[in-house]
């Protein structure tokens, strides 16, 4: 566990200090994932280490969510003004934003894939 | 309760984690007891429990995040563990490499633009369509972007988790509608409409599913990033 944590702590580590370095708005957690995939891609291998303990801290990846779930405590006044319209655009928005990825990637996968059976 | 008591009650980082990890714990109990059923999301059911439980002991948020805001520092290494799951399925990400990029380009534009446009045939002020425009991203990237265009921060911080919560709810029965059963897909859509806490709902559902959501959610914070300033000015212009 303890050498789990410093790969994952050490890539974050690297990402914040390139991202702030650079005045990047980007979340160093996410450049450190960046990095360790292409760590993983030029190793061609799974650190023992990570392959035994990433799947699960996973599988509870919703508990860490919830201290920001909770916020919503906070922002109530807020979000209140109009909650009605306020869910709405927020139900909508989002729904629209499923819909166009969800169907882009399959028609473009489809695509793909009747290129290929073509001769 | 004597006041000294409750005064460490309120005080101690004790409070926030122990709360946050029994709010999951029972959350995680009624989620398996409807077999995963999308309302008993685990976001949604937990931080439900922790909203009411704070009230009823007269908690403030702030005080409550003295001791939650440990468990929220372990999104970082979660993040970055994301990077072993997409490394599993790097022969299929290879293989539609093309596809999955364009989608997520194409799925980040929509979010943006469908959040400006319909807040405004909504009648919403400025500043709240403003505070609304990054919503699909993860929380830093938003408010990075919230502030940088001239929205509320704080404001933006709110938008993105309710997008969270509820992309993480109706990603899986939308696509079932639409018989869209692919994981990755399922996986693809909800990293962009829903960032991580749509990436933590499918990961319950597929291991591959949740890889690509955390590429998506990945990408689309970079891609909001990049294009939201200008697409909201091309909007409202």
């Amino acid at each position: 566990m303890i050498e789990t944590f410093l790969w994952l702590l050490g890539y974050q580590f690297a990402g914040e200090l390139l991202a702030r370095s650079l005045g990047w708005p980007i979340p160093g957690a996410v450049l450190g994932m960046l990095f360790l995939f292409l760590t993983l891609c030029v190793r061609k291998g799974i650190p023992d280490t990570l392959r035994h303990n990433v799947p699960r801290l996973m599988t509870h990846m919703s508990l860490l969510f919830i201290p920001a779930g909770a916020g919503i405590l906070a922002f109530w006044p807020l979000l209140a003004e109009r909650p009605l319209a306020m869910a709405a655009v927020l139900l909508l928005s989002t729904l629209s934003t499923l819909l166009i990825s969800a169907l882009t990637l399959t028609l473009l996968l489809r695509r793909q894939q009747s290129r290929k059976a073509k001769p | 309760m004597t006041p000294t008591l409750y005064e460490w009650l309120r005080q101690s980082p004790l409070t926030g984690i122990f709360l946050t990890l029994l709010a999951y714990r029972v959350a995680l109990s009624i989620s398996r007891r409807y077999h995963g059923h999308p309302l008993a999301n685990t976001v949604l059911v937990g931080a439900g429990l922790l909203i009411v439980s704070l009230l009823a002991l007269g908690l403030s948020f702030d005080e409550y995040f003295r001791g939650a805001s440990f468990i929220q520092f372990l999104l970082g290494p979660i993040t970055v563990a994301l990077a072993i799951p997409l490394y599993n399925n790097l022969a299929r990400l290879k293989r539609s490499a093309f596809a999955i990029l364009s989608s997520i380009v194409v799925g980040s534009v929509a979010g943006v633009a469908s959040a400006v446009l319909i807040a405004v045939a909504f009648d919403m002020p400025p500043q709240i369509v403003l505070s609304l425009a990054p919503r699909s991203a993860t929380t830093p990237i938003a408010i990075g972007v919230a502030e940088a265009i001239g929205g509320i921060p704080t404001l933006a911080a709110a938008f993105v988790i309710v997008t969270g919560i509820i992309g993480a709810v109706l990603a899986k029965p939308l696509l079932t509608l639409l018989r869209m059963n692919d994981d990755v897909v399922l996986g693809i859509a909800t990293g962009i409409a829903a960032h991580g806490i749509g990436t933590a709902r499918v990961f319950q559902i597929s291991e591959t599913a949740g890889a690509f959501a955390g590429l998506a959610m990945g990408l689309t914070g970079f891609v909001t990033a990049v294009v939201a300033p200008l697409l909201v000015h091309f909007l409202l212009s």
